[in-house]
């Protein structure tokens, strides 16, 4: 059968056989291998990615299940070369060892911050509940998308204020010559 | 790596075109919704399918909770995480909330659905116990857009067996509501997310300081989740004490059917009865009357 989906923004297409799990199909398919694929029972977690926005086990989705809806791999994190947020959490605050996990942990934090762009500990913890890693013992991934909840506020938080001066400047300068704001 | 032996994948545009498509498929046949039970079973080679007809676009039409006056209405394909985030079910029925909170984890909530909770029909299966005790009724279409509606003890005919023949489907779940009401679940599991070594569902309704009713449905301890009658007949007219708590706890205790297993001995699984139908009991109450 052939399957179309968008992944991380691209339109994808092609002939899978329907039993294709989409984990299987990001990394032997598209050989997005960020995704990792840990306990095939839907309990570790490492497997997560967004559908649609919302972080799955794409260990028990099928890849057909996924047609005509978007798919987000920790390759779609970063714009370009700038590192998201959590990515760059996860390196501030040691939020990885040997990193098996790490991906998976990264698109639920992700999601996480797209609804709740300032969750407490007990969230983060709520939210990675299930998601195992077996080095870290959870308390650096915490601290991780605590920090990118905090600069990811902060960096909005400058745009707001640039963005506003900007208006303020606008009507403060109406009637003085061009050029005269920074 | 395990994968599913090889089927064909159907998906499914309304309800009554993946009827038609299951009359003409038949047994060899199955719907799948969340997958979140059903891929895991198909892995390990536990079932087996020709076809999967895939449901999940019928959201719109199956997704939907609908509190009203008399009884809360809901679409079989609701997600777990809706349940758990939704107020107004959590208002009239408290105990979705406490089940959920303990289903799985956030991320498999985002899949699983009410109906192929209650269709898997595992004996441990935490909403299937909330049904139970709620007293719900299960709204099943066939061809023809036929429709009949059973009670939680007509659904479930045996471990992972439901009442639904091949062409039809599990549309919709109800919910009496009473005046009075207060419900709550009380679940103890190996670890978080897990199914239950035992749990206990109550829901109790009270007029003037006494029990006018009161249902208690129990998960793992039997071939399916078990509601058990002599527990409402013991509580009806009674003022709600600690004592009429442990007496109910244990009817629950001698009236399960629990197996010795790795999650623990039947013994054990019987004291678990008993302490969690009365703290479940209990706190059914302390919401009736807040």
């Amino acid at each position: 059968m052939q399957v179309t989906m968008t992944v991380n923004d691209v339109e994808v297409t092609r002939e899978i056989e329907g039993r294709l799990l989409l984990v299987h199909f990001l990394r032997d398919v598209l050989a997005l291998t960020g995704t990792h694929w840990g306990c095939d029972t839907s309990n570790c977690g490492t497997c997560v990615v967004l559908l649609d926005g919302e972080p799955v086990k794409s260990c028990t989705v099928l890849a057909a299940m996924a047609g005509g809806h978007a798919v987000r791999t920790v390759e779609g994190l970063a714009k370009g070369a700038e590192l998201d947020p959590i990515q760059q959490g996860f390196m501030q605050c040691h939020g990885l060892q040997c990193g098996f996990c790490t991906p998976g942990m990264m698109m639920t934090a992700r999601a996480l911050l797209n609804t709740n762009p300032d969750p407490t500990e007990a969230e983060i913890r709520e939210a990675i509940s299930g998601q195992i890693c077996r080095c870290t013992g959870y308390a650096t991934i915490v601290r991780s998308v605590r920090w990118a909840a905090v600069h990811e506020a902060a960096a909005a938080a400058r745009v707001t204020e640039t963005t506003e001066s900007a208006e303020a400047g606008e009507i403060a300068d109406a009637g003085q010559p061009a050029g005269s704001v920074a | 790596m395990q994968v599913p032996a090889p089927f064909e994948y159907e998906r499914a545009t309304s309800v009554d075109q993946a009827i038609g498509l299951m009359e003409r498929l038949g047994s060899t046949a199955r719907l799948i919704a969340g997958g979140h039970s059903l891929l895991p079973m198909m892995k390990l080679r536990l079932a087996n399918f020709d076809y999967l007809i895939d449901i999940n676009d019928l959201h719109a039409e199956l997704g939907y909770i609908e509190p009203g006056p008399d009884e809360v209405r809901i679409g079989a394909l609701t997600r777990h995480r809706e349940l758990l985030e939704s107020a107004g079910l959590a208002a009239a029925f408290p105990i979705f909330a406490d089940a959920e909170r303990v289903i799985a984890d956030p991320v498999v909530r985002n899949r699983g659905t009410l109906g192929g909770s209650l269709c898997q029909a595992d004996p441990s299966e935490d909403l299937s116990a909330v049904c139970t005790t709620l007293d719900a009724s299960c709204v099943i279409r066939g061809p023809g857009g036929a429709e009949r509606v059973v009670s939680m003890e007509e659904f479930h005919v045996g471990p992972y067996e439901t009442t639904v023949g091949d062409a039809e489907i599990l549309i919709e779940i109800r919910l009496p509501v009473r005046p009075g009401g207060g419900s709550a679940y009380e679940k103890v599991e190996r670890r978080a997310g897990d199914w239950a070594v035992v749990s206990a569902g109550a829901a109790v309704w009270l007029d003037g300081g006494a029990i006018v009713d009161a249902r208690v449905g129990l998960a793992a301890v039997g071939p399916n989740t078990t509601g058990i009658p002599e527990i409402s007949a013991a509580l009806r007219g009674r003022e709600p004490t600690e004592s009429l708590f442990e007496q109910a706890g244990a009817i629950a205790a001698r009236s399960c059917d629990p197996v010795t297993d790795q999650r623990g001995s039947a013994d054990y699984k019987r004291h678990l009865a008993a302490e969690l139908t009365k703290r479940a009991l209990r706190r059914a109450v302390e919401r009736a009357r807040s």
